[in-house]
């Protein structure tokens, strides 16, 4: 076993973990931070985002002890401080971005991380960036559409509802 | 204007808030006190006699608990299918028994031959390593041919791979046949509809457990239907009384069919919890997903169209061959039967539809009801069909489809397929869709792919499902072994809020907002108020479910009952405290009002009367105000719709691309126009997967090569446009109280043979002659055809 130290959502937490947990479970089954999902076992679904040192990483790919000393933000820690939704969250609320919501905490973290990059991206740009994100539910449209309304984009022209 | 709340509101949905914040809880998310771990041993072949399996190895590892095989279960029940089907001779159906865990036999790649219960999850894992199987590998039987004319049975007891042989109108055999021997012009097609992993994002989980002092079990899971999963442990599987079993499907990440079914894991995990006396939680990653859901369509299917000179209808023959897999899932045999056979006259007056399927079992994976189960079936082979007949008679595709549609003056009409269609107006779909998808422009914008090197194809279709699912007494009569109604109770409290248990579970659709709409609207009140209760069999009346767009057709219309049921005697109350008849009572913006005078009570005012009944008439009326109803339908409800789809295909490379997607849909009432219209994105992007992305592979030995997200191709964000939804051409169902019909499929229903269609009408307008490519329609297919 191995101690593993880092700042999760802000509040420094540590644990002992073997060699072959990976963080996303060490987020969920140590920390029970269980907004960060799996949804797959070959990194591709993207239901897993996190942000570690300002960078989104799909926490299953990455083992815990990987992430010892690193700053690591989850779905947990996106709401704003009074506990309401953040402009990237309430899009999706507003435009019904999320059906299940399964995959919806990489949606946002994957999203926060765009915005991050790029402020203000295209439709096509959005589509691309997702490429790592599978939703099954959504079709996509409204979560591109959150998206670029997040960004502050006027989304009107676009589909009703 | 549209309105704020209650019906036809766009209400935004309160249960995004915890999604979106991490804090929804679905069953891998739930962890109890000495919560212990199960992984499975899985069959590595396809088909195989289990000559011994030795756990002695694996129950010494660490952490190990228990380990169990088949053996283990030879003396329960088997998993049952719910739908009899009789064969054309009148023999039942061949139901093989499908075990807790593989016995003497494994019969297809991740069939579960034992389990291991741990400490921890690694644990399991590394002690399922350790378990000894001597599996002696059968030749495996894949291709549906081969499996209908060999001697080598996937079970071997049954002595035939042929589950049934079914006729649907049989009586219509002889009269179709002459039809289509006679017709001025007969179009023939032969194609497959493609087996689909539903890939509901959230893997399967299931925790049981047990507390020895009362003998009462607990599984949660993820279900589509916790009291269907509850009756058949109990009736069938487990023997577990009824009233000493409790099923909770929390959140529940996605279904599409795939989570309607009871599986071997959740028996497996309550027989554990017994055994131990500690909760046991199975988790499966995605590779057991792909493995052991049940799978979806894998059709292969002749259709003949038979016309007159004039274009007219005269008769449809279909001849199918459907997959069932290695075992018979649960609504596995509805789906290619009365899913599908009944729909088999699509929209049209066409007087003679014949439709013979054969049902064959196989080395692979169950294959049950995925999104819209046996209508997208029905809707690909007619619709196709239907395009090739045009093509061949050199007419317009939508003037052909508008000259066989039923008319509104029709209705009730009854189908050539056994079904009576309540209402409807295909015409008027069809205007619609051409103003939407902007028909008049797509010539400019096909000369303006052409002049970039892309050939540019439209394709349409019209589609009917049976949604609503249904009237029991029919179902019944067709074979069903359920009833198929729902229920709910309505609970006002005494401080005037209110608890509504319904027997639908929501798994994406948006119930905790939608229902709260139609109880607000009846009452007058602030739908925050109202409360939905659902996934926990321990807590709601019954529930047969969420599936074949059925919660609010047939559950919601429960919550109307049961609505009517409070309004009515809360309408008695009032009277009692307005010393006025009751028949006087009217209620508006939640207040009760004696008709023709100022006096009036609120609502909130009844609620408190009814549970603290002071100077009340208990003579009359029993205290408090809770009601439950049952709804069984009269019949299905039929959404239809007119869709439209523009590809650009890459005559270099054969890649297809969806420039435009347009669904207009008759759903009926609508009461939240947001969440229909994503319910209609999402299924449109399943039907472009299945038209364009996606394949379930079997090798020759029955091999899954497409068990991965590295292999199966999800739809993802930039394989996919913006979508133009349009649900303003409803006609209100005629026998339920909302005049709603179900939108959860539609869009996975209509979708695939529109693509299709506009992929052959790009090679087509490329001076190719290509009529037909099966599905997924890749960009190898697409480039292979135009050689």
């Amino acid at each position: 076993m191995t101690k593993v130290t880092m700042t999760v959502n802000g509040k420094t937490v540590s644990g002992d973990v073997e060699g072959r947990t990976l963080l996303a479970s060490f987020l969920r089954d140590d920390q029970g931070l269980t907004g960060t999902h799996i949804g797959c076992d070959t990194s591709q679904c993207g239901a897993c985002v996190v942000h570690v040192d300002g960078v989104a990483v799909k926490s299953c790919t990455m083992l815990a002890a990987e992430a010892d000393g690193a700053t690591v933000d989850t779905i947990e820690g996106q709401a704003n401080a009074d506990g309401s939704l953040n402009v990237i969250q309430q899009a999706f609320q507003d435009h019904h971005g999320l059906q299940c919501g399964f995959c919806t905490p990489g949606m946002v973290m994957s999203a926060a991380a765009l915005l991050k990059e790029n402020p203000k991206p295209s439709e096509q740009e959005i589509r691309e960036y997702l490429e790592g994100n599978i939703c099954r539910c959504t079709g996509y449209h409204n979560i591109v559409k959150a998206i670029m309304a997040a960004s502050g984009q006027d989304v009107t022209a676009i589909a009703a509802e | 204007m549209p309105k704020d709340t209650g019906i036809g509101a766009a209400t935004v949905r309160r249960e995004d808030v915890r999604f979106l914040t991490g804090t929804g809880e679905y069953t891998d998310d739930i962890t109890l006190a000495k919560q212990t771990y199960a992984v499975f041993a899985r069959s590595t072949v396809a088909h195989g006699t289990i000559k011994s399996i030795d756990t002695s190895a694996a129950e010494l590892m660490p952490g190990v608990l228990a380990v169990f095989t088949g053996e283990d279960f030879a003396e329960v029940g088997g998993n049952p299918a719910g739908w009899l089907i009789n064969s054309r001779d009148g023999e039942p159906m061949k139901e093989p028994k499908r075990p807790v865990l593989a016995h003497g036999k494994v019969r297809h790649v991740g069939d579960a031959y034992a389990a291991v219960i741990a400490e921890t999850v690694q644990q399991a894992r590394d002690a399922v390593e350790a378990i000894e199987a001597d599996i002696e590998e059968l030749d495996a039987i894949v291709d549906m041919n081969a499996a209908l004319s060999g001697s080598n049975f996937v079970h071997d007891e049954i002595g035939t791979n042929q589950c049934f042989d079914w006729g649907w109108i049989e009586d219509n055999r002889e009269a179709t046949d002459n039809a289509i021997k006679n017709a001025h012009h007969v179009t023939t097609l032969e194609l497959v509809n493609n087996r689909l992993v539903p890939n509901a994002m959230e893997p399967r989980a299931s925790i049981g457990s047990y507390k020895a002092s009362t003998g009462e079990y607990t599984l949660h899971t993820t279900s589509q239907n916790p009291h269907l999963t509850r009756l058949l442990i109990s009736a069938f599987v487990l023997g577990i009384p009824e009233n000493m079993l409790t099923v909770i499907a929390p959140d529940v990440g996605g279904g599409f069919g795939s989570k309607i079914y009871h599986y071997g894991e959740e028996a497996l995990v309550l027989a554990a919890a017994k055994r131990l006396n500690r909760p046991v939680k199975w988790t499966a990653d995605r590779t057991e997903s792909f493995l052991t859901d049940a799978h979806g369509r894998d059709h292969v299917t002749k259709i003949e169209l038979a016309l007159d000179k004039d274009g007219k209808f005269l008769a449809f023959r279909t001849d199918t061959k459907a997959n069932v897999g290695a075992y018979l899932s649960n609504f596995s045999t509805a789906t290619p039967t009365f899913l599908h056979g009944t729909l088999m006259a699509g929209n049209y007056t066409v007087p003679l539809v014949y439709v013979n399927v054969k049902a064959v079992f196989t080395n692979t994976a169950p294959v049950d009801a995925y999104r819209g189960a046996g209508r997208p079936e029905a809707t690909y082979s007619i619709e196709r069909v239907i395009d090739k007949a045009a093509r061949e008679l050199g007419m317009d595709p939508i003037e052909l489809r508008r000259k066989n549609f039923v008319k509104p003056d029709q209705y009730p009409f009854a189908s050539a397929a056994g079904l009576e269609y309540d209402a409807g107006n295909y015409d008027a779909l069809m205007d619609k869709m051409e103003e939407v998808a902007d028909v008049a422009g797509f010539a400019a914008r096909r000369a303006e792919s052409e002049k970039n090197g892309k050939l540019r194809g439209f394709g349409v279709n019209a589609y009917i499902e049976a949604c609503g699912i249904a009237p029991s007494n029919l179902v019944g009569v067709l074979g069903s072994r359920v009833g198929l109604y729902d229920a709910a109770t309505v609970r006002v409290n005494a401080t005037g809020n209110l608890s509504v248990m319904v027997g639908a579970h929501s798994h994406g659709q948006g119930h905790e907002t939608a229902f709260p709409q139609v109880v607000a609207e009846m009452l007058g009140i602030d739908p925050a108020v109202i409360d939905i209760v659902h996934g926990d069999t321990s807590k709601i009346p019954f529930g047969m479910g969420t599936y074949g767009s059925r919660s609010l057709a047939v559950c919601g219309s429960a919550v109307v009952r049961a609505t009517e049921k409070i309004i009515n005697k809360a309408k008695k109350i009032a009277g009692h405290m307005l010393e006025a008849s009751e028949h006087d009572i009217t209620l508006a913006d939640g207040v009760f009002s004696v008709a023709g005078t100022d006096k009036s009570v609120t609502f909130g005012e009844v609620a408190l009367k009814a549970y603290i009944p002071h100077e009340y008439p208990l003579e009359d009326i029993e205290p408090g105000l809770e009601e439950t109803a049952f709804y069984d339908p009269a019949n299905f409800t039929y959404p239809s719709g007119a869709y439209a789809c523009e590809v650009e295909v890459d005559p270099e490379t054969g890649k297809v691309t969806v420039e435009r997607m347009t669904a207009v849909d008759d759903f009926g009432n609508v009461i939240n126009p947001m969440i229909v219209t994503g319910q209609v994105q999402g299924g449109l992007a399943q039907g472009i997967g299945q038209a364009l992305l996606e394949n379930t592979s079997y090798d020759e030995n029955g091999q899954l090569l497409s068990a991965s997200y590295m292999d199966y191709t999800m739809p993802r964000a930039d394989d996919l446009p913006m979508f133009a939804v349009d649900h303003s051409q409803g006609t209100p169902c005629t026998h339920n109280p909302l005049g709603v019909k179900g939108c959860g499929e539609a869009g996975a229903i209509g979708s695939p043979p529109t693509v299709v269609n506009a992929v052959i009408d790009a090679l087509q307008s490329g001076g190719k002659d290509v009529t037909h490519i099966d599905m997924p329609v890749s960009p190898a297919r697409v480039w292979e055809a135009m050689q």
